[in-house]
């Protein structure tokens, strides 16, 4: 397949973003914020660096895997998938609602497809993902499996069991993504349980660490994750600082926690979307 | 005692359920190549180390991090392997639960959560590693299988039964050498209740070690002239509903036996079933809301009322009470 232009991705972003907002608004919940920030990484995962097969196999053989371990971020999740074809963008209007497939947090339980695990809970994506390496090791597949985390979930102590675990078991065939937007719910992260200095860190750990000094920009974005795949088959994991926007693409969200769980209004909605061009179709 | 006993059934040797485990997993690793092994720490405890001697590539290592662990195993169960953790009880269960709950039992991985040293029978480590509380845990958890199998030899077989079983399990057993008294070749079907010894008085639920302490039981009843049946429930959940009910048509009251507390235990499952479809007599062996403390095994059992003596004693009240 030829890979989209920069331009065509980011033609998708705005899309991406228009869903986020519109899927949150319609059931006044969910999370638009940190969804807004990631929205150049989904689009650039899904639509030009990942080999994925969206006739949805749980078992991922033979194609790259993707897991969200921040899983409260699943309104750009469910709009990526929905728009590269694993269903329909109909029911992204479902989100969140009664007898839905698209849960508050992503389940496997409803069979959405694109689904392999649960999350939601925080920590725990890091852990399944070298799982999901090592059984593709196992079994000589040699695509690679992806993981996005969150920057206020590496506060939790298993983050730090499975960075250790990794360079111990070569997990050499592993991209991990921290989006680093500096917010939590609470506040800046800095305020709420400083996370110092993360490069640092995840070096002592033994990781090969990569920095994506702006992931709101396609083209950087796209650099970065293809500089992480350069880095694999080597023995060592890698790990991709992701610098984002809490909120990016709508002014008056961008670059506060604020809008980490909070829905707009009908107001807030129209001068958001008036800010987003609707390049593929609203659902 | 038991020596002057017409046991049902007899035993030759002792050997701990924990070896039973061991030599079921490298059993059952070389009948199924997708079955794959990790431990936190414990591989000496856990018996695992044959399995890992044979199949290095197919064993992990993850370190005193069981939370990761069941995170690996859970993610490992996506490229189709049948992932069995090994660590004690209390650290597959209750350390770990939030993993469990959401990357195993709600997204139904096929992981197998291998348990040892449960129970007040680890013995004088005491009450931080006695875990009590776990078959409850895992119980109320939707999707999850709970075994607790009674001997060496059937949990060997329920060891290499469950890979065979598509969905998370439970397989708890514990550390003390205990009488083998059911048969080698036994074949171990999840979710079957196993009718010991036919009785019409009073029925004898009991799992695990307690399994054995029914059957002497029954040879101490029957010597007073009471007619105790003794089945064997080694699957907690599901549990076998249709053969609890059947004993009860027949003996019409019951009594449970578990090294476990007596909340979230067997005994609570079964009380369930009573209560909703043969309301009738039940006494509890087990252990009423209390930690453990250090102790030798038999010691411990008959401080905290968990051995034959005792269900004898309860038998009695639930026949008195009918």
């Amino acid at each position: 397949m030829e890979k989209l232009s920069t331009e065509q991705l980011q033609n998708i972003c705005s899309q991406v973003r228009r869903d986020i907002l519109r899927m949150v608004h319609g059931v006044n919940s969910g999370h638009p914020g940190a969804s807004l920030g990631c929205t150049e990484f989904f689009v650039a995962l899904y639509f030009h660096q990942m080999a994925h097969n969206n006739a949805f196999q749980m078992d991922g053989v033979g194609e790259d895997l993707f897991f969200l371990s921040n899983g409260h971020i699943s309104p750009v999740w469910y709009s990526v998938l929905a728009r590269s074809g694993y269903f329909s963008t109909e029911e992204l209007a479902t989100f969140r609602k009664i007898n839905s497939r698209l849960q508050g947090h992503p389940a496997t339980h409803e069979k959405l497809p694109g689904i392999r695990i649960a999350s939601g809970s925080l920590g725990q994506g890091l852990s399944v993902a070298i799982g999901a390496a090592l059984a593709k090791k196992i079994n000589g597949d040699d695509h690679t499996v992806y993981v996005l985390m969150g920057d206020g979930e590496q506060q939790e102590g298993q983050i730090w069991e499975a960075a250790m675990a990794a360079p111990h078991h070569k997990v050499d065939n592993l991209i991990a993504t921290i989006d680093l937007n500096r917010q939590q719910i609470d506040g800046p992260t800095e305020k709420i349980m400083n996370l110092l200095d993360l490069k640092a860190k995840w070096e002592a750990f033994g990781w090969q660490v990569i920095e994506t000094k702006d992931g709101n920009d396609m083209a950087a974005v796209i650099a970065g994750l293809e500089k992480a795949k350069s880095l694999l088959g080597n023995g060592k994991p890698v790990l991709n600082l992701l610098h984002t926007e809490m909120g990016y693409g709508v002014d008056f969200m961008v670059g506060t926690h604020k809008w980490h769980g909070v829905a707009p209004n009908d107001e807030q909605l129209a001068s958001a979307l008036g800010q987003l061009e609707e390049t593929l179709g609203d659902y | 005692m038991e020596k002057t006993l017409d046991l049902k059934f007899t035993y030759t040797e002792k050997k701990d359920t924990r070896s039973g485990f061991g030599d079921g997993f490298l059993e059952v690793g070389r009948k199924n190549p997708n079955v794959v092994g990790l431990c936190a720490d414990l591989i000496g405890s856990l018996k695992m180390g044959a399995f890992q001697k044979e199949f290095p590539d197919r064993f992990f290592q993850v370190g005193i991090a069981e939370a990761n662990m069941m995170g690996i195993a859970a993610g490992m169960t996506i490229g189709g392997k049948i992932p069995y953790t090994g660590t004690f009880a209390n650290f597959s269960t209750g350390r770990v639960y939030d993993q469990i709950r959401q990357s195993i039992a709600y997204s139904d991985k096929n992981v197998k959560i291998c348990a040892s040293h449960a129970g007040l029978t680890l013995g004088e480590d005491g009450a931080t590693h006695q875990i009590l509380e776990d078959v409850g845990m895992m119980k109320m958890l939707p999707h999850m299988t709970v075994i607790n199998p009674c001997d060496y030899n059937q949990t060997k077989a329920a060891t290499i039964a469950i890979a065979d079983h598509q969905g998370p399990v439970y397989l708890r057993f514990g550390r003390p050498n205990w009488p083998i008294f059911t048969p080698a070749d036994q074949k171990f079907e999840i979710g079957k209740a196993w009718k010991m010894i036919d009785g019409k008085d009073v029925t004898i639920f009991a799992t695990g070690h307690l399994v054995w302490e029914a059957v002497v039981a029954e040879a101490m009843l029957r010597e007073e002239g009471i007619s105790a049946e003794v089945i064997n429930i080694h699957t907690i959940k599901p549990l076998d509903t249709e053969a609890v009910l059947e004993s009860l048509a027949k003996t019409g009251c019951a009594v449970s036996a578990e090294e476990h507390q007596y909340n979230g235990g067997l005994g609570d499952s079964i009380a369930q079933t009573l209560s909703r479809f043969h309301p009738a007599p039940m006494e509890f062996i087990g252990v009423d809301d209390s930690f453990g403390e250090s102790g030798t095994p038999t010691q411990l059992l008959e401080k905290y009322g968990l051995n034959a003596a005792n269900i004898v004693k309860a038998a009695k009240k639930a026949i008195a009470r009918k």
